[in-house]
């Protein structure tokens, strides 16, 4: 009977397949008492062989057909498959306490999962937990010969039906046949939906129950837009996704002949479409996708990703990594903006009532600039491979960016008196995202290089709305006339200096937004990757002079964020 | 044998990268290579061993080798030590 399961869109597309559930298969057992250990132990040998044969060649089938980095993660577990401490102490366990393979292997991994899960501070650590985890599976279903359900082998179209994917069961995916994933658990950033989106088949997670729902060799359609999957679905429904999916190739198609092509309106203006980065490894998302520079490069990763302060030299290799790759197209550097919601164990910052309104990002900066110059110190000195552009977060007041441009032009002269080279062609701007610098942009606009207006903060600062509180976030209004004012404030006094605006954030990738923005005279989009050729394909349809007309009704006649949506869908649609 | 003690610089310790790095290194000799780290010992051909003691910057440590080519394992540990800044 037809059915109908819902879950969170993870990865666009359209697919039509029978259902193949990858579901943990029985691996218990009973913890028996042995005579002979001698044999146990062969036995356990023996199944620890076999595992790693099999895990060889698991990695060569993800080296193929993922790469060489994702395949990486079986070199890990054929070490722990290898370590003698493991292995040793098994054995030792098996003799000792005169128990059979499946017993032994449980307790003397247990340990180890245990001492490495305690090491809460050290993520790496508990990553190497879920290894011996998943190592302990594969040699269990050896010694109890169960499959494990090996996905390497599946040679028709089906569609994933699974709890979770692990990085081991991506890996074994052959896209060939894969056309899609259902997982009951994850969000849009679980391991499962990066893979989808990587090797570009739909997928939808979160779904609670789809593996309940869901029996091997059900024909399904999974529409990874809207996050629908249609169990034994109708003649029609199957026909109306066929459409669906041959739109949607069309689109792509679209998007992708766009790659290489500037970003320009229906009447020719040039706008400039970025990307917005959190580490090095986004750039080829950034270069697949065709953005013509980084509008937003969030340093913070650095921070947040290591267990202390990241040195100077650390910070430049990862700066120079981000300009060389961009291969002297602009990048938009924010410098740290720690505080608030994001936390770090080795600074430590008091707990706070409001952290939204409190001791973060460049009010940390300006208070302990000793963590502050090194940051700078490390993007002068990569400022030479490639276009940098350095921006400051949460400023609020004049003297505020004075203090930070000071800052910078002291290590400046201290780096060239140390005849280290620094480009002189470095803008120096910063990101508008409280309310009292958008009202005062024509002052700041005589100071700074350029503005990017950082939507989610200035909409969450405008409205007094907790963006994360479910509570009042109907208050979260891109459109509402009061934010459009204040971001038109904000480019026009740009222009009136001769300086650029630009955006980075959520609603500069909004394709309702973008029709606006275009006619309020933004200059520079910067949004996530994937969002590029989809914009690019937008501003073709858009004609500057119109989209004119459509901002300055929306900011004057309109009186609220639904009137403002009406409006532009009437633009939009003639 | 063959012994040697180092004082650890890499701002990790033996953690992670290092950590692997010397585990693939040390399993390339039959010799029985142990890292001594605050009276406790463990095998260098061990992933977890090495993990589990937790050495951090500025710890010494010794590393020794007992075979048939000890010398080999030992100059080649250091090899690795020192390409990678590990420790000195």
């Amino acid at each position: 009977m037809a059915s109908q399961v819902t879950g969170i869109a993870a990865s666009d597309g359209i697919a039509q397949a029978k259902a193949y559930l990858l579901v943990e298969p029985d691996l218990s057992f009973d913890k028996k008492t042995v005579s002979d250990v001698d044999s146990e132990v062969a036995r356990l040998q023996a199944a620890i062989d076999t595992a790693k044969e099999e895990l060889v060649n698991i990695r060569s089938i993800a080296a193929e057909s993922l790469g060489e980095e994702e395949a990486q993660v079986f070199d890990a577990h054929t070490m722990v498959l290898s370590d003698p401490d493991l292995i040793d102490q098994t054995n030792t366990v098996i003799k000792d306490q005169q128990i059979n393979a499946e017993a032994a292997l449980q307790q003397t991994s247990d340990m180890f999962i245990n001492m490495f899960e305690a090491m809460e501070d050290n993520p790496y650590m508990q990553e190497r937990a879920a290894d011996i985890r998943d190592v302990r599976k594969r040699v269990m279903s050896h010694l109890l010969n169960v499959k494990l359900p090996t996905p390497a082998t599946i040679d028709e179209e089906v569609i994933i039906i699974a709890e979770d994917l692990t990085p081991s069961d991506t890996a074994q995916l052959n896209k060939q046949f894969v056309k899609a994933f259902v997982t009951n658990v994850g969000g849009r950033t679980s391991h499962s939906a990066i893979m989808a989106r990587s090797l570009e088949i739909p997928a939808i997670v979160g779904t609670n129950n789809i593996t309940e729902m869901v029996s091997e060799g059900d024909f399904l359609v999974v529409d990874g837009m809207e996050g629908d999957v249609f169990i034994d679905p109708s003649e029609e429904t199957k026909e109306t996704y066929k459409k669906k999916a041959a739109d949607f190739e069309a689109l792509k198609q679209e998007w992708e002949r766009l790659k290489d092509e500037k970003s320009v309106t229906k009447d020719g203006k040039h706008v400039e479409l970025a990307a917005n980065i959190g580490t090095p490894k986004d750039l080829k998302g950034v270069l697949e996708n065709g953005g013509e520079a980084v509008g937003l490069y969030r340093t913070e990763f650095l921070y947040m990703d290591s267990k202390e302060l990241p040195s100077e030299d650390d910070q430049y290799a990862a700066y120079k990594a981000v300009l060389e790759g961009m291969d002297g197209k602009p990048v938009v550097v924010r410098t740290m903006d720690i505080g608030g919601d994001k936390e770090l164990s080795y600074l430590e910052l008091p707990k706070e009532m409001n952290p939204f309104l409190g001791y973060r990002a460049i009010r940390v900066s300006l208070d302990q600039d000793n963590i502050f110059r090194t940051q700078l110190r490390a993007l002068l000195r990569a400022s030479v491979h490639g276009t940098l552009r350095i921006m400051f977060p949460m400023i609020a007041t004049l003297p505020e960016f004075r203090a930070a441009k000071a800052i910078l032009e002291e290590e400046k002269a201290k780096l060239t008196a140390d005849n280290v080279e620094v480009a002189d062609d470095i803008q120096v701007g910063i990101m508008i995202e409280i309310p009292a610098a958008a009202v005062l942009a024509d002052q700041f606009a005589k100071e700074v290089d350029f503005f990017s207006i950082g939507t989610n903060d200035l909409i969450q600062y405008t409205m007094a709305a907790d963006r994360m509180n479910e509570r009042v976030s109907y208050l979260y209004q891109p459109y509402n006339p009061s934010i459009l004012r204040l971001i038109k404030n904000v480019i026009d006094a740009a222009h009136k200096e001769g300086k650029w605006a630009g955006m980075c954030g959520e609603m500069a990738g909004d394709q309702t937004a973008v029709p606006l923005l275009v006619g309020l005279g933004l200059d520079e989009f910067s949004m996530s990757a994937t969002s590029v050729l989809k914009t690019r394909s937008l501003l073709t349809h858009l004609d500057t002079n119109e989209m004119k007309e459509l901002s300055e009704k929306a900011l004057n006649e309109c009186t609220t964020s639904e009137e403002v949506v009406a409006l532009v869908e009437q633009y939009t649609a003639q | 044998m063959e012994k040697r003690t180092y004082n650890v610089t890499a701002e990790t310790g033996i953690h992670a990268r290092p950590a692997t790095l010397l585990v693939q290194t040390a399993s390339k000799y039959n010799s029985d290579i142990t890292l001594e780290y605050k009276g406790k010992s463990v095998n260098l051909k061990s992933i977890m061993g090495v993990m589990s003691l937790g050495v951090g910057q500025g710890a010494d440590v010794t590393i020794s080798a007992e075979g048939a080519d000890e010398s080999e394992a030992i100059e080649g540990i250091d090899q690795t030590i020192k390409n990678e800044g590990m420790a000195e």
